[in-house]
């Protein structure tokens, strides 16, 4: 019977784990006793550990969990430390950064976004610690370090919405407020307030490469499955020795729209496609209130907006 | 033995049921009318079954008799009537029957009337409820931009309850703990008068009591550092237009063609109509129902010990024209589609069931 290997992994192997390579002197030892789970096996590798975390690692994921801590601990705070509310409207709370009056005072009080200011500084400081460890990992195993640069276009947007605007704005209450609904409700009041993120060509471009994005992984991960059977997996290995899977997968998209990536530019394609994502939205963020004010209206001075017949002339600004 | 399917399964079967169970979706069918230009998105959704229930809820009581105008004013008839005195007896008779289906058809006359002394302002509903008739009879005369010709009566608000159902008063809970713990700046819980969001839960304070500037936009492209709106002033008007919407059960749409909210050469003429509205809640609530909260008990004051007040929804109740725009107002032309006396009395020196005249008795003088 023919085994596919598409939507899980039904052949598991099992041996003695893999150690990895030895680490060079001053490293720190990886950390756990390899052991190896089934049903980890059926979506990925089924090797848990050892894992390195190194002094860069554990400091990231203390001062991330600090700020964890600070914000949770804050959202239990603003419903009178009630476990019930806490539970029933763990959606709704938040973490409010200070209001503009405090500008870019270093510590508000804290009930009135100090706490923010903490939170934000301890999660920063996690994320960068993360990213210079994902770098190092990187480099010990003699790689490159694709993987440390699209995440630093992530930390770049990050950095933007939460530092970098609100510098330039003048003032932290300009940033996104911790929480699930909070700062979905900021998303939709910044566009609101600068009239209309649509009409922010930056805006349109990282969308442009969201959903380039999307494509992409799409397209991609639907021929690697397609050619699973000749082994298309193995993809680094047909980028230099390419087999009949390779062959396969280039012609049904040469045959079917006449141009065809390879085994290594697709993943070219995919990889600029995510880092611009991030990298255009952070441009758009900037731009927004401090060189643009209102995006629609910018928009009307540039050609990009539609004119729309007048459906109600009689219509006036009744405060005038 | 593979157990990870029936497994997966069960949860993704779960899943499915608590989705569509659980979510309070609008099932179809789905209603939905055009308001705008083709491809701007301006359209009303309406859920059919929705609609049915609030069809049933808003319907307009006939009035009890047709009155006689004709015969002695109300005001030579009966005593200490400051406000509707200019109507006949049979008129004053007819509203005064009508009120009481209107506010109190359970407990009746004596809800506002001591039965030995009809006259007495003793009970402190009589006296709420003769500021709240010139009230009305503001709406209808000062708010024809908001209210039309359509006016309004004690029962678009009342719907046969003492106290309208759909009002708001200030509202801190859940109260956070206080001393150096976020105070999580008035928003970040459900916000009942938001649409439940987590939005501010205070704005209608802001908007329909005070008047804090609602418009946030630019009306340049570029930043001139005239306009002192963030997001955060944003969040707020936006609580008040969520407010707005679901009092109304219309969309953004209805008012605004949303790729410029501000611009209104672009909006429907219902956004003309809101302004006035949010202008006369606002002036109610100044005018009529925060001059009262020396007579109300605590019992009828919000946790915060203000007063009741009036939103968009006390009026609309779900609908975007109160009691789908019947007018009640043609059998009640003297009494509420006129202003009598406007005389404010002083409402601090109300005793509950000692004062048995709060204001002037003297005969007013009713201005057509």
């Amino acid at each position: 019977m023919a085994q596919y290997q598409n939507i899980i992994t039904p052949i598991q192997v099992s041996g003695p784990a893999e150690e990895g390579m030895p680490l060079p002197r001053g490293d720190s030892p990886r950390t756990g006793k390899p052991f190896f789970v089934r049903l980890f096996g059926i979506i990925g590798n089924a090797q848990i550990g050892p894992i390195y975390l190194g002094y860069l690692g554990t400091l990231s994921l203390v001062f991330g969990f600090i700020a964890f801590e600070i914000i949770g601990l804050n959202m239990l705070a603003s419903v009178g430390w009630d476990p019930i509310q806490f539970v029933r409207q763990l959606f709704w709370l938040g973490l409010e950064p200070p209001a503009a009056k405090y500008g870019l005072k270093v510590l508000p009080p804290l009930a009135e976004g100090g706490w923010w200011l903490i939170a934000g500084f301890f999660l920063t400081l996690s994320v960068l610690l993360w990213w210079v460890r994902v770098y190092r990992r990187a480099r010990q195993l003699e790689m490159g370090t694709h993987v440390a640069w699209a995440f630093a276009a992530a930390i770049w947007l990050f950095l933007v919405l939460g530092f970098i605007r609100p510098l330039l704005m003048g003032n932290f209450s300009e940033a996104v407020p911790f929480g699930i609904f909070p700062h979905l409700d900021w998303t939709a009041a910044f566009s609101i307030r600068y009239g209309n993120l649509y009409y922010n060509p930056f805006h349109c471009l990282s969308i442009v490469f969201l959903y380039g994005s999307v494509l992409l992984f799409a397209m991609h991960g639907a021929t690697i499955l397609a050619v699973g059977k000749y082994g298309g997996e193995r993809e680094l290995e047909q980028i230099t020795d390419r087999g009949t899977a390779s062959e396969r997968a280039a012609l049904f998209w040469r045959w079917t729209m006449g141009f065809n990536a390879t085994m290594e530019s697709v993943h070219r394609w995919a990889w600029w496609f995510a880092i611009l994502t991030p990298l255009t939205g952070g441009i758009g963020i900037l731009l927004t209130g401090t060189v643009v004010d209102n995006w629609y209206l910018w928009g009307v001075n540039h050609g990009l907006v539609s004119p729309l017949p007048d459906l109600w002339p009689n219509v006036v600004d009744p405060a005038q | 033995m593979k157990l990870w399917l029936p497994f997966a399964a069960s949860a993704g079967a779960l899943l499915a049921v608590a989705s569509f169970v659980g979510a309070g979706w609008d099932a179809p069918p789905v209603a939905t009318d055009q308001l705008g230009f083709r491809g701007t998105g301006m359209y009303h959704h309406r859920d059919v079954e929705t609609e049915a229930a609030l069809k049933a809820a808003n319907v307009a009581p006939p009035a009890p008799w047709e009155a006689d105008p004709s015969g002695d004013k109300a005001s030579a008839l009966y005593q200490n009537v400051q406000v509707l005195g200019n109507l006949s007896g049979d008129q004053f008779n007819q509203f005064m029957a009508s009120i009481t289906e209107w506010v109190a058809p359970e407990a009746g006359c004596n809800y506002c009337h001591n039965p030995d002394n009809m006259a007495s302002d003793e009970i402190y509903q009589k006296v709420v409820a003769r500021r709240m008739i010139q009230m009305t009879q503001s709406i209808n005369v000062d708010w024809k931009a908001h209210v039309a010709q359509t006016g309004v009566t004690c029962y678009t608000c009342h719907r046969g309850k003492g106290v309208p159902a759909q009002v708001w008063s200030t509202t801190l809970d859940p109260k956070p703990a206080g001393n150096m713990t976020s105070n999580r700046s008035g928003q970040n819980v459900v916000a009942v008068n938001a649409g439940k969001t987590s939005l501010p839960q205070n704005a209608l304070s802001d908007y329909l009591l005070g008047d804090k500037p609602i418009r946030v936009h630019s009306t340049t492209a570029l930043p001139t550092g005239k306009n002192p709106a963030g997001t955060k002033e944003t969040e707020e008007t936006w609580a008040l237009m969520v407010h707005m919407s679901e009092s109304l059960g219309v969309n953004c749409t209805t008012c605004h063609n949303t790729r410029a909210f501000n611009d209104w050469d672009q909006s429907p003429p219902q956004r003309v109509t809101a302004w006035h509205g949010i202008q006369m809640a606002r002036h109610l609530n100044v005018n009529y129902m925060q001059g009262l909260t020396p007579v109300f008990p605590a019992n009828r004051k919000g946790p915060e010990g203000d007063v009741l007040k009036i939103g968009c929804a006390t009026c609309h109740n779900g609908v975007q024209k109160p009691l789908y725009g019947v007018s009640m107002l043609k059998d009640y032309v003297d009494a509420v589609a006129v202003k009598g006396s406007t005389d404010v009395p002083n409402f601090s020196t109300y005793i509950p069931g000692k004062t048995e005249v709060l204001g002037s008795a003297a005969t007013p003088v009713t201005q057509p």
